[in-house]
């Protein structure tokens, strides 16, 4: 099962090596991993897609709390918002091209962000799923790159990440 | 002030008495306070050495060990000692030096990354980039290796930091807002516990080594319950290996005692132990009747990482048994204690006698003479195990050894680190012929400090335990485990140090040689020529299960029937 867990860590040197480190050595699979800053300076909050099932997530949760610098670990397993930003740079030969690229483009509501002669920077925001039927859709053009930033989610409501004062028992 | 000053007066201010270590370039300020000041340093042959010894130092003591290093080759050769002490969860706190901040990441002379390098095998580490700051990093870092579940941190701190200006000040509040170990069971939990434990019939209790400081209030509980007791090699003296509810050490080289009764148990209460696979076997066949699994430890991430628990407690093993005591009530166990002494009068720990001597029996005679007081350190090997079987201690943070590594070579700087915590023990190392060449240049240490330690070396000429894997499962092709061609002459090695050498190659002179080490004035290195051919049993092999047991080594077993 595929879940997007949030880290709020202080933002130490090395915390995300020994983020990534944690799940080389343990064998997890981290299929993203996207970080940034948060509105406390000093905290940093991560966003990793993880798969395995839940005994793996369980351990994933557990190691990641071992982390001295991590402050708090969310899995979203409730309602959550989720986006993933890309970047696509699709070869356009002609206009013909360039009107079923629009089409595409208008479809997903991307943006145009760049250009050129023979080729367009598109950006897209949405859910992992969505970049992935966007990326499918330009592939027939060419596509020439492809920049994913890795899901980032929040959860809906009145739940947050905010630090507690002890930390949860199992 | 300079940082290299600040560095140890936070150090004092830990409490820090002494520190093992070896110097070089990179942490060449920071001994140079070291001549000042009222700690006192062992200068150890190689840095293993000095890492292995504050182990040690820390498992016997109770207290956090101190290595030091320089950087690059210094800092790297404590890379085994730190992986076995996270692995043992033992509060060490290693301090390194490295290469001045402006040549950090340019490939300096004697660079490595070694906060890079050791990340994965501490519980956390430093490298300190402002002089001021070093207070806090000692504060934390003590606070880190010696709360929760313990473990080494490391501190490296560049060369130039040491010999800056320190203005800052030693008052620095712990603020560690990711760290917060939980040491209180949940009530719930604890009472889930004791309704499981009244109801059962089988119940059993595993200790290991996280109970080493509980041993008061678990020898309490065991009495009050009536539960039998098992302790991991990691446990053992935890609860006293001389007393009637105790069955021994579980797990492939475990007894038959204790084994069946995890086999057979309903109800197990596992404390302060990691169910390590030497310990369960193949998980999906390891206590198949258990339908309650209480598992106290202090670290949340152990619960439920190798076996299913049906109770989980977080929290201090010492704690939780306070809570546990105060609600235990005398359990019916006479059926289930006839069985169990059913088991260990007809399977008690034993050996084959030969014409030869025999590890067994030479640590035998030594449990014997000594009443069994004495701190033990081993290598890693049959002999360890041996000597695990047949140097049964009867207090806590007595026996010291490699349990989660398994490093070969810890026997010698263990007993350093003992000897210097508990100066006033009887620290016998028992060691291999493999295990010892590891780290014997660590005489010298004994040497220079007159450390009282007696090192009894089972020479068997071999790889033991390697050699026996290969004579069960590699059809006897004794693949590159022969050493009895080129071993020195331990007691004239010995010797050469200046240190009495003993050495033992007959069965009737067995005697005389335990006298000779016992009575010594000072420190020995003794051989004991041992049977060469020896295994270790009972056994189960790798990826088994209980009924998997084997008593005698499978060519021997019909004698043994009989
Ligand atoms: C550093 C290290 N290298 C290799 C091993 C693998 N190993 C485990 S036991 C053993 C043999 C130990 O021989 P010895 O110390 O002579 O003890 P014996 O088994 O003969 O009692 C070896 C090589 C290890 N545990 N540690």
């Amino acid at each position: 099962m595929r879940h997007v867990i949030s880290v709020l860590v202080q933002d130490h040197p090395r915390v995300l090596n020994r983020i990534t480190g944690l799940f080389a050595r343990r064998g997890f699979n981290l299929e993203s991993l996207a970080v940034g800053t948060t509105h406390v300076p000093g905290l940093s909050r991560i966003s990793l897609v993880v798969s395995g099932d839940d005994h793996t997530l369980e351990q994933v949760e557990k190691q990641l709390n071992r982390l001295i610098e991590v402050l708090k670990v969310t899995d979203h397993s409730e309602p959550h918002v989720e986006r993933e930003l890309a970047l696509v740079k699709v070869h356009v030969a002609g206009v013909e091209e360039r009107l079923a690229v629009k089409d595409i483009q208008e479809a997903f509501r991307a943006r145009v962000v760049d250009v050129a002669q023979k080729s367009l920077i598109l950006e897209l925001t949405g859910d992992s799923k969505k970049v992935d039927s966007f990326i499918e859709a330009l592939r027939p053009y060419g596509i020439l790159e492809v920049m994913r930033t890795g899901a980032v989610a929040m959860s809906r409501g009145e739940r947050t990440l905010k630090v507690r004062e002890k930390r949860e028992a199992v | 002030m300079k940082g290299s000053e600040a560095l140890l007066k936070a150090l004092e201010r830990e409490g820090v008495e002494v520190i093992f270590g070896h110097p070089g370039g990179a942490i060449m300020p920071t001994y140079d306070a070291l001549y000042d000041s009222k700690i006192r340093h062992i200068l150890v042959r190689h840095e293993q050495g000095g890492i292995h010894a504050a182990t040690a130092y820390a498992r016997a003591s109770g207290r956090v060990g101190v290595v030091m290093a320089t950087s690059g080759p210094g800092a790297l050769n404590l890379v085994t000692g730190l992986a076995d002490a996270f692995m043992d969860s033992t509060p060490v706190v290693a301090i390194t030096g490295n290469v001045p901040r402006a040549l950090i990441g340019t490939d300096a002379f004697q660079e490595a990354d070694v906060t890079g390098v050791t990340m994965p095998i501490t519980k956390h580490n430093y490298l300190v980039q402002e002089v001021n700051d070093i207070p806090r990093v000692v504060r934390e870092a003590f606070h880190i290796a010696s709360t929760g579940r313990p473990g080494p941190v490391l501190i490296d701190i560049p060369k130039d930091v040491q010999l800056a200006e320190f203005t800052g000040t030693f008052d620095v509040e712990l603020d560690l807002p990711g760290y917060k170990p939980t040491t209180k069971g949940h009530p719930k939990q604890i009472e889930r516990a004791l309704d499981a434990l009244e109801k059962a019939e089988r119940p059993i209790l595993m200790v290991g080594g996280g109970a080493q400081h509980a041993h008061g209030e678990l020898l309490a509980f065991a009495e009050r319950t009536g539960i039998p007791v098992i302790t991991t090699l990691m446990g053992l003296g935890a609860f006293p290996g001389n007393h009637p509810l105790w069955l021994g050490m579980p797990g492939m080289h475990g007894t038959v005692a204790a084994n069946r009764a995890i086999h057979h148990a309903d109800v197990i209460l596992a404390i302060g132990l990691r169910f390590d696979d030497r310990v369960t076997g193949k998980v999906s066949r390891f206590a198949p009747h258990a339908h309650t699994i209480i598992h106290v430890d202090i670290d949340p991430a152990e619960i439920g990482k190798v076996v299913r628990t049906h109770v989980p407690i977080v929290g201090d093993a010492k704690l939780v048994l306070r809570e546990l005591l105060k609600g235990a009530k005398p359990l019916k166990l006479a059926a289930w204690w006839r069985e169990l002494e059913e088991w260990r009068t007809r399977y008690p720990l034993r050996w084959k006698p030969r014409p030869h001597l025999q590890s067994q029996e030479v640590i035998r005679a030594f449990h014997e003479a000594t009443g069994g007081q004495a701190i033990v350190t081993t290598g890693v090997g049959q002999h360890q195990m041996f000597a695990a079987q047949f140097f049964p201690v009867s207090r806590p943070r007595s026996f010291i050894t490699s349990g989660g590594l398994g490093t070969m070579g810890v026997g010698l700087p263990f007993a350093i680190g003992a000897k210097v915590a508990r100066p006033e023990e009887l620290v016998i190392d028992f060691d291999g012929d493999g295990s010892f060449q590891m780290t014997l240049q660590e005489l010298a240490t004994l040497v220079k400090y007159k450390l009282d330690v007696k090192v009894v070396i089972l020479n068997n000429g071999y790889l033991g335990m390697v050699r026996q894997w290969q004579d069960l499962f590699h059809a006897k092709r004794y693949s590159e485990v022969y050493l009895a061609d080129s071993n020195p002459d331990f007691a004239r090695l010995a010797e050469a140090y200046g240190i009495k050498g003993v050495k033992v190659e007959r069965k009737e002179d067995l005697m005389k040689g335990v006298e000779a080490v016992l009575s010594a004035d000072g420190p020995v290195v003794a051989e004991f020529k041992v049977y060469h051919e020896e295994g270790v049993f009972p056994m189960i092999p790798a990826g088994g299960a209980a009924e998997d047991m084997i008593l005698e080594h499978p060519a021997e077993r019909e004698e043994v029937e009989a």
